[in-house]
């Protein structure tokens, strides 16, 4: 396995645009294509859910384009109720997997952890290509889910069985389309198993001279603990995916119980448990959003802490509760499974960890506001981001504490209120956290700054539009507003139709704000002003490289020393109120 | 917007976000309108206790929330956009914080823990009374059927290889050979007297579906392949909706009965009228 | 009470600055050079390389358990748990993998010998090596033998949950034990040759994983005889 990373200290740069950028064993190229590739999918995705949105309030009319997408699904544009699930499984699908595990994770990780750490790569490049190459390859087949016969497949992104399991008795696009999920979803499993493995080794064993653990930065530390989880999370997907695709293919009954009559075909197997898919499902799927949300709590406390020009109250506090945060995840899963039929009283042990995990969670936004007190707060785009995911990540965090109680999930179980609470902690602020990054991050990786003006009206028409569109989910999920109807036909739902409308509009209107950001990105990159070598005045070891981009092996030939941790901020220096972490200076008074 | 103008436009916008959010929270309405956004009038015994659970969680996540804004808002306010001021910590540092932080959310779970025990235990621990009425729920793509015993008391055995919907034999009984199935009544309402435990016991025949009825205060899986069952006592008469909440497939969003309360009379007229 | 902000950070003196884990150099792990680079194997990612196996042989025990816990509850809820009768070919397949593990720990002994200089003959390191190359076939060939005895049984992958699960285990072990197969082949031809020749860690990470496989496969086998 020691083939698998590059030379000691002298690997020489690739040459040929194959190896520099297709085939390329540089993390810094991986982690920009798995930007992109991030990119791709929340695009898709958010079309999709505009898709959605604009067929909940307007059931029949006909929605441009979509009929080019099925003819079967849609058909004269008039999106029909299998098709509206199927869309919306292919929107938590690409969003959970291809945007939220993708982005704030493998892209970002990717790019900066070995940089952070004063390495010149990953500790295995090649493995590293692969995971990245083999989540491709996942997308691919995911995506060909809707070109086959009967479309992509309507059963969830939670795919429960047996709906998932039996077959295409069960509905359009149960047959091979959600046989190309399952084994989408394997395939995914493995990528990012490599990937986590890279993560892992490399944060243990590749950290330059000077570089302490505890000297790491908070976002180092967020990506590190994010790949611990993730690493036992899919190891228990993986075989899950295995299983539900030998019940869909192999004639096994993992999860089909007997006697089973679907569309007035009885179904062959016996004896299998769908309580089982759901336990395995969300042992990885509870870990799995702390996997989403934990390196933008990284990220963000990173960017604030430059742009605050002050620590955080307490940085070992912030790692601690990631850790513990990570820990308690596998303890949960129950909880989306209060009402399942498993045994009522594990409803209360599943409950008890995830009052808990509020816990960690309080402490760390409660640190992050305290460390607001009494800074030189900078505003920016990259700023705003990071105030922005804290007021969403309290938003959306609240919200859990209803679900968490299995008495108050009878009534709120399966309504928006759910949709509402994981969209907020997921979908917005983990995306916050996301943006924050990229603004923060392109001057290092282009060599050019993003447009200012750009970002902060992306900032103002996100933050209020995501407001607008999710907020309201809870209030619909507290009149009892069922989740996942591709219309609203019954008695008490008709009268809420005007609330989702108002979303709808909220949600085009935030989805167009989106489109500022990929203008500013796709402009900035090539015609962006130039950026100095550290136009944030930050001290982490990325922004001490010889330029931007960094080199292939990142220092130049180099191996950095560090002397600091990189928290040196309000100290006196010949740089200005902080410190390099490679700076060997010390501080002189306190301003 | 320079650098200062930008953190006063968050705080304020933060704040007002905060609030309005909180508005139709407290009117129970959406904005400047009747429409209700509130759980609906509670018409169970054991319901009282989830609301009371709802409103007691909603005023702690709702202050805490309302609180945090603030806090972030009047925060940015001040220190956004500051340039060289001096560098302060916030007082204590993050020792109190955590200590806060520890003891809040702590007797916070704990209260609400221990309240929701109690509240999940009446419904979940307790098994039906001996009397209850018993009612079998059937839920299959895409519709509810409900059965009843009939006179003899006795519920006929379900086959599923005998379901015949075009012939409105839903449960796939088989009366020619088994005699307890003769006289089950089958309906596709839910028909229960007021004021009566009812024990219905839930059967999937096909995939996972779910019986949620808002006002029963009542939300329960069906899953293929496992005997549940619920038990409640409806305190109102009238007709409310059961719809299905587990995704089930293209008639998900179409899937529902109602639930039909009447007077022990009215009840007892109406079953013997399906007898005949 | 507003407090000032940290205090000036203390001296750094030498300590701080020691490498710290495994920093950039890495150096020679256990290998002594002795005239001719040869045999002298520079060995800078031992660390990053061991690491990587240990993270890996958790996430593949963590797959076993999640796989072993749906046996359990598979199990649980079964109304049709037919026990089958285990082929006795599994318990001759399973000497083979122990032997092949015995025989993989002489070839490391041999290799370490050789690569110190002590010995300049290859044949024997290789011998150990295909022999544990051949076992672990024999390992393979004889798992495929134990399906067809299943099958001759009439004991298919749907037939019952029972030989469901014995084939995904005994498959997906199957799998792993080819993917180390494969480690093994990587092993001998960077041993024979001289322009990349054979890291210390490699040979470990592989023998690792290998060792894993048979202890994985004893584990395995006590589940599967106790209860399929």
């Amino acid at each position: 396995m020691s083939e698998a990373s590059a030379h000691a200290a002298h690997h020489t740069a690739p040459t040929g645009f194959i190896r520099k950028y297709v085939f390329s064993l540089d993390h810094k190229i991986i982690g920009l294509q798995y930007y992109a590739l991030g990119l791709v999918a929340v695009v898709t995705g958010m079309v999709l859910s505009w898709i959605m949105r604009i067929h909940l309030v307007w059931p029949n009319s006909p929605i441009p384009l979509v009929q080019w997408l099925s003819k079967v699904g849609a058909p004269g544009g008039v999106v029909t109720p299998e098709y509206y699930l199927s869309l919306m499984t292919m929107h938590g699908t690409l969003m959970v997997f291809f945007v939220l595990t993708n982005a704030p994770f493998a892209a970002f990780g990717n790019y900066f952890l070995p940089i952070q750490i004063g390495a010149e790569d990953m500790a295995f490049p090649r493995f590293n290509m692969m995971s990245f190459w083999t989540t491709f390859v996942a997308f691919c087949i995911l995506i060909s889910a809707f070109f086959v016969g009967d479309g992509p497949p309507l059963a969830g992104w939670t795919a429960y069985a047996p709906l998932s399991a039996v077959g295409k008795d069960s509905g359009p696009g149960e047959g091979l389309g959600q046989t190309l999920w399952g084994l989408s979803i394997f395939v995914f499993c493995i990528a990012s198993l490599l990937g986590s493995l890279n993560f892992i080794a490399t944060t243990l064993d590749l950290r330059t001279k000077g570089m302490t653990l505890a000297r790491m930065p908070i976002c180092t530390w967020a990506w590190f603990i994010t790949s611990c989880i993730s690493l036992l999370a899919f190891a228990v997907l993986l075989p899950a995916c295995l299983l539900l695709v030998l019940d869909r293919v192999g004639g096994t009954s993992f999860f089909i119980p007997s006697g089973l009559n679907v569309s007035d075909h009885l179904q062959p197997h016996q004896g299998g448990s769908p309580l089982l898919w759901q336990h395995l499902f969300w042992f990885f799927g509870h870990p799995e959003v702390y996997i989403a949300i934990v390196p933008a709590m990284g990220i963000v406390s990173h960017i604030l802490i430059n742009n605050m020009r002050k620590p955080l109250l307490s940085h070992k506090v912030i790692v601690y509760c990631m850790m513990a945060i990570g820990f308690l995840s596998y303890m949960v899963w129950g909880h989306h499974m209060f009402l399942s039929g498993m045994n009522p009283f594990s409803a209360l042990v599943f409950s008890f960890p995830t009052l808990m995990i509020t816990i960690p969670a309080t402490i760390m936004t409660l640190i992050w506001l305290g460390s607001l007190y009494g800074s030189n707060l900078r505003i920016n785009a990259a700023s705003l981001f990071c105030l922005g995911f804290i007021s969403m990540f309290v938003a959306g965090g609240v919200s859990g504490f209803f679900l968490a109680q299995p008495t108050i999930d009878i009534y709120l179980h399966a309504t928006y209120f759910v949709v509402g609470h994981f969209h907020m902690v997921m979908g917005v602020a983990a995306i916050f956290g996301v943006f924050a990054g990229t603004y923060f991050w392109f001057p290092k990786m282009t060599g050019r700054m993003m447009n200012e003006t750009l970002g902060r009206w992306h900032f103002w028409l996100s933050f209020i539009g995501t407001y607008a569109i999710f907020m309201p989910f809870h209030y619909l999920g507290l009149a009892g507003n069922v989740r996942r109807y591709s219309a609203f036909t019954d008695d008490f739902l008709v009268p809420l139709v005007p609330v989702h409308k108002f979303i709808t509009y909220a949600a085009l209107f935030t989805g167009a704000a989106q489109l500022i950001f990929l203008f500013n990105l796709i402009y900035s990159r090539f015609k962006g002003p130039a950026a100095t070598a550290n136009p944030w005045e930050c001290t982490s070891l990325e922004w001490s490289t010889p330029s931007s981009p960094p080199p292939f092996d990142n220092f130049g030939g180099v191996h950095p020393v560090v002397y600091h941790d990189p928290y040196q901020y309000g100290v006196k220096s010949s740089t200005g109120d902080y410190l390099m972490q490679t700076s060997p200076e010390r501080a002189g008074e306190t301003p | 917007m320079r650098g200062n103008m930008g953190g006063k436009i968050f705080a304020v916008l933060v704040i007002v976000i905060a609030l309005a959010s909180a508005v139709p929270i407290v009117t129970h309405t959406w904005f400047g309108s009747n429409i209700s956004l509130a759980p609906p009038e509670d018409i169970s015994t054991h319901g009282s206790e989830i609301d009371k659970q709802l409103d007691e969680t909603m005023l702690e996540a709702g202050l805490s929330f309302l609180a945090a804004q603030l806090v972030l808002g009047v925060f940015v306010w001040q220190f956004g956009g500051r340039k060289d001021g001096v560098l302060k910590n916030f007082p204590g540092g993050a020792k109190y914080l955590v200590v806060a932080a520890l003891l809040l959310v702590g007797a916070e779970a704990v209260a609400l823990g221990a309240l929701g025990t109690k509240a999940w235990g009446s419904v979940y621990f307790q098994p039906a009374s001996a009397d209850a009425l018993q009612v079998q729920a059937q839920a299959g793509q895409f519709a509810f059927y409900f059965r009843y015993a009939g006179p003899d008391g006795k519920f006929g055995g379900i086959h599923p290889e005998k379901i015949d919907e075009g012939n409105s034999n839903f449960f796939g009984l088989d009366p020619e050979n088994d005699i307890p199935a003769r006289d089950d009544i089958t309906s596709g309402e839910l028909v229960i007297p007021v004021n009566k435990e009812i024990h219905l016991m839930m059967h999937a025949k096909d995939v996972g579906h779910s019986f949620y009825v808002r006002e029963l205060r009542i939300q329960q899986d069906f899953v293929p392949g496992l005997d549940l069952s619920v038990h409640f006592t409806a305190t109102k008469v009238g007709k409310y909706e059961i719809v299905c909440t587990q995704l089930c497939g293209l008639g998900h969003y179409n899937m529902k009965a109602y639930l039909n309360v009447m007077s022990q009379d009215d009840f007892d007229k109406w079953l013997k009228a399906q007898s005949q | 009470m507003a407090t000032t902000l940290q205090p000036p950070p203390v001296q750094l003196d030498e300590k701080d600055l020691r490498p710290h884990d495994g920093n950039g150099g890495g150096g020679i792990r256990g290998l002594v050079p002795e005239g001719g680079g040869l045999r002298a194997v520079a060995d800078p990612k031992g660390e990053p390389t061991r690491t990587g196996i240990w993270v890996a042989l958790a996430a593949i025990a963590m797959s076993f358990a999640a796989l072993t816990s749906a046996l359990y509850v598979r199990e649980g809820s079964a109304t049709d748990w037919h026990h089958i009768v285990l082929p006795p070919i599994l318990w001759f397949n399973t000497l083979a993998l122990i032997a092949s593990s015995i025989t993989l720990e002489l070839a490391r002994h041999r290799v370490a010998v050789f690569m110190r200089g002590q010995e300049s003959d290859r044949s024997r390191p290789t011998l150990w090596l295909n022999l544990t190359m051949l076992l672990g076939l024999v390992f393979v060939a004889g798992q495929y033998l134990a399906w067809l005895k299943l099958r001759s049984q009439g004991l298919y992958l749907p037939t019952n949950p029972n030989s469901s699960f014995f084939y995904v285990f005994t498959g997906v072990h199957a799998v792993h034990v080819l993917g180390g197969l494969g480690g093994l082949t990587r092993v001998m031809v960077k041993f024979r040759s001289s322009g990349r020749p054979l890291r210390r860690s490699t040979l470990d990470a592989t023998s690792y994983y290998w060792h894993f496989m048979g202890m994985l496969w004893m584990y395995l086998l006590f589940i599967l005889w106790v209860k399929l």
